[in-house]
């Protein structure tokens, strides 16, 4: 029994979404004002939009960097690890080198960041083609792995000698490159910088790699039946090292706008789990770069209104948006219609 | 080094391998029955919420326990309409769980207790000692017979891999896998409650701490057997009381940096997979639908 694709691809998120603001009347609220507080507190002001779309920075980051693995087939959760070992890379270059010239500089930075985004997430696709390790656990563990070597780089390497809380020191004037930033003046004070036009570049990139060049198109045939591609002559141990390279590389984005658009230094913590909200992006998109931008505008508005809930509401906290998502991501990856959202995965853990 | 390798190590390693133990044993059902499981990491986090609020409600540790399983099946109840029923992919719907876990339990939380922190510290008569040990042993002496013994554990392993002649016999494997879920899902529920109602006092916000994951990898590095996942999850309690006691430790001048001692269980996972799963196997039909779909 299978219901014809006339579902159209809207409905399964706002049936995740009205379920969700239902769970809202158990704790006595009404799911209507909790609606509005969130609508009210992504858009309704020019600072609100601005610190909305500063939220849909890193998730358009991480939901490519999802989505890029899954066409090659992988599952890549470890698009936290990448981006934590990125922004440590960064931080460390910005707080090392402080003599370096303007506008050189956060280029130089978010080169040191590609590099240990990449890395990362290239030993999970190693270890995925050469070893056999499934990459759901291997880039789990290496999320762990990445907070313990971040914290003790931050912490011990790199801190910040003026204060008591945990972070690195601030990176040299050089870098922080908001004093210059466009983008920046027309949101003041909202965290928004270039790094948004990057993130939409990115997904440009990633469009066209991906569905406009003979390398896309061998990714997508490891995706889609790797033995299949083996046959026809793809190098698909490659393919899949390089997927999860690029995906490390595209998380590696958030330390961009994190580390050099925003705060300046590498905050313990920084990171609401963008990389598992990236997850949920990607597949709100299926995977589609276009559909990428939306669904992190999506999710980085509900990140923002989110942050009204504890003040607005006497039971709701902003963990709400938690709830949100999950039962989002959950009313998405439901099979009722023909489409589907991943190529097949082989062998599971 | 005396005080640090001795009985007292070993008695503290068995306490932190428990709940490793009831989460892969839960896993162990769902995998071996053919369903992907990393929704562990949620049940456990009910079942930790479940166990500590009930029992400092009632001011009886009995019925958080049971309040446990009864989350930790919930939540296996709920994995099983979307992975079975809905025919969602077994890991997307896993995450979802696991989110919706560092979400609703907050909410719950806030509703119940007025506050998303921890949760009250329970008395003493609240809590358990000695019984976790007696539970574990139990629900795996449980689990081996029903899985090597019984007809129930041949149905389990031929869902997991031929389901297909299973069901030429006129068996569920729908029903079936479902229940393995559901049970699985108490049982890693009691994982959590071994943490918050026996290692710790009371629920505090994320405590399991990535423990799911490392039951599952215990699992799969124990290659879906139950006596070898025994001995990967007794290792990785082992190192982590190890961790525990390494930290400050030298080597020559050089203080190890606690960090360094915090990873080393991931970074030792990390090696165990990457050298044994070549040589081990899933379930063949394992992330696989009735009709041989991908699930996963």
């Amino acid at each position: 029994m299978r219901i014809p694709r006339q579902i159209p691809r809207w409905a399964p998120p706002m049936l995740g979404l009205v379920i969700a603001l239902s769970l809202t009347l158990i704790a006595g609220e009404n799911p209507f004002h909790v609606a509005m507080i969130l609508f009210k507190s992504a858009f309704g002001s020019n600072y609100d939009l601005g610190l909305t779309l500063f939220y849909t920075t890193p998730l358009i980051f991480t939901g490519l960097s999802v989505a890029v693995a899954f066409q090659g087939g992988l599952f890549n959760i470890g698009a936290e690890g990448q981006l934590l070992m990125a922004a440590g890379a960064a931080a460390g270059v910005g707080v090392l080198a402080p003599h370096l010239p303007p506008v050189l500089a956060p280029l130089i930075a978010l080169g040191a960041a590609l590099c240990m985004g990449g890395l990362w997430g290239a030993i999970a696709g190693w270890l995925k083609a050469r070893r056999g390790t499934h990459e759901v656990i291997v880039t789990i563990l290496l999320n762990f792995i990445a907070a313990g070597l971040t914290s003790w780089w931050v912490l011990e390497i790199i801190p910040n000698p003026h204060s008591q809380n945990p972070e690195s020191a601030i990176v040299a004037p050089a870098f922080q490159f908001k004093t210059w930033d466009p983008l920046a003046r027309f949101f003041p004070d909202t965290g928004l910088s270039l790094a948004f036009a990057l993130a939409l570049f990115a997904a440009f990139a990633v469009w066209i790699a991906i569905n406009r060049t003979v390398w896309g198109f061998e990714v997508r045939s490891v995706g889609a039946n790797h033995e299949a591609a083996a046959r026809s002559g793809i190098p698909v141990s490659r393919r899949q090292i390089q997927a999860m390279f690029v995906a490390g590389l595209l998380s590696a984005g958030v330390a961009f706008t994190e580390v050099l658009g925003h705060s300046g230094q590498f905050k313990i913590g920084f990171s609401p789990e963008y990389g598992f909200i990236g997850i949920a992006v990607a597949l709100l998109a299926a995977n589609r770069p276009g559909g990428i931008v939306l669904a992190a505008f999506l999710l980085g508005a509900l990140h923002k209104g989110a942050s009204e809930l504890d003040l607005e509401t006497e039971t709701i906290t902003r963990d709400f948006s938690k709830v949100i998502q999950a039962l989002i991501i959950a009313a998405v990856g439901i099979r009722l219609s023909t489409r589907k959202f991943a190529p097949p995965a082989e062998d599971q853990p | 080094m005396s005080d640090l390798f001795g009985w007292d190590l070993l008695v503290s390693a068995l306490r932190m391998s428990l709940p490793l133990m009831f989460a892969a044993f839960g896993g162990l059902l769902s995998e071996r029955s053919g369903v992907v499981n990393i929704a562990l990491e949620g049940k456990m986090l009910f079942g930790a919420f479940a166990g500590a609020s009930v029992a400092a409600l009632t001011g009886s540790a009995a019925w958080g326990w049971s309040a446990a399983f009864i989350a930790g099946a919930l939540a296996g109840l709920l994995y099983s309409a979307l992975v079975i029923e809905g025919k969602s992919d077994q890991i997307v719907a896993g995450t979802a769980l696991n989110i919706m876990a560092i979400g609703f339990i907050p909410f719950l939380s806030k509703v119940l207790f007025n506050s998303t922190g921890s949760t009250t510290t329970l008395p003493l008569e609240a809590r358990f000692t000695w019984q976790p040990f007696a539970w574990a042993a139990a629900t795996i002496a449980v689990v081996i017979l029903v899985i090597h013994r019984t007809r129930a554990g041949l149905w389990i392993s031929f869902a997991g891999e031929n389901p297909m002649a299973l069901k030429s016999v006129g068996v569920s494997v729908r029903s079936l896998r479902r229940w393995c879920l559901l049970l699985g899902g108490g049982i890693a529920g009691w994982g959590g409650a071994t943490l918050s109602m026996a290692l710790a006092s009371s629920y505090s916000p994320l405590m399991t701490s990535g423990r799911g994951f490392i039951a599952l990898a215990a699992l799969i590095a124990g290659r879906w057997a139950p006596i070898p996942t025994i001995f990967t999850c007794f290792g990785f309690g082992l190192v982590d009381s190890l961790q525990i006691r390494l930290q400050g430790v030298h080597i020559g001048a050089y203080q190890v940096p606690v960090q360094f001692v915090q990873i080393f269980p991931y970074l030792l996972t990390l090696a165990l997979l990457a050298g044994f799963v070549g040589s081990s196997r899933p379930p063949k039909a394992l992330g696989k639908g009735l009709d041989g779909e991908d699930l996963a």
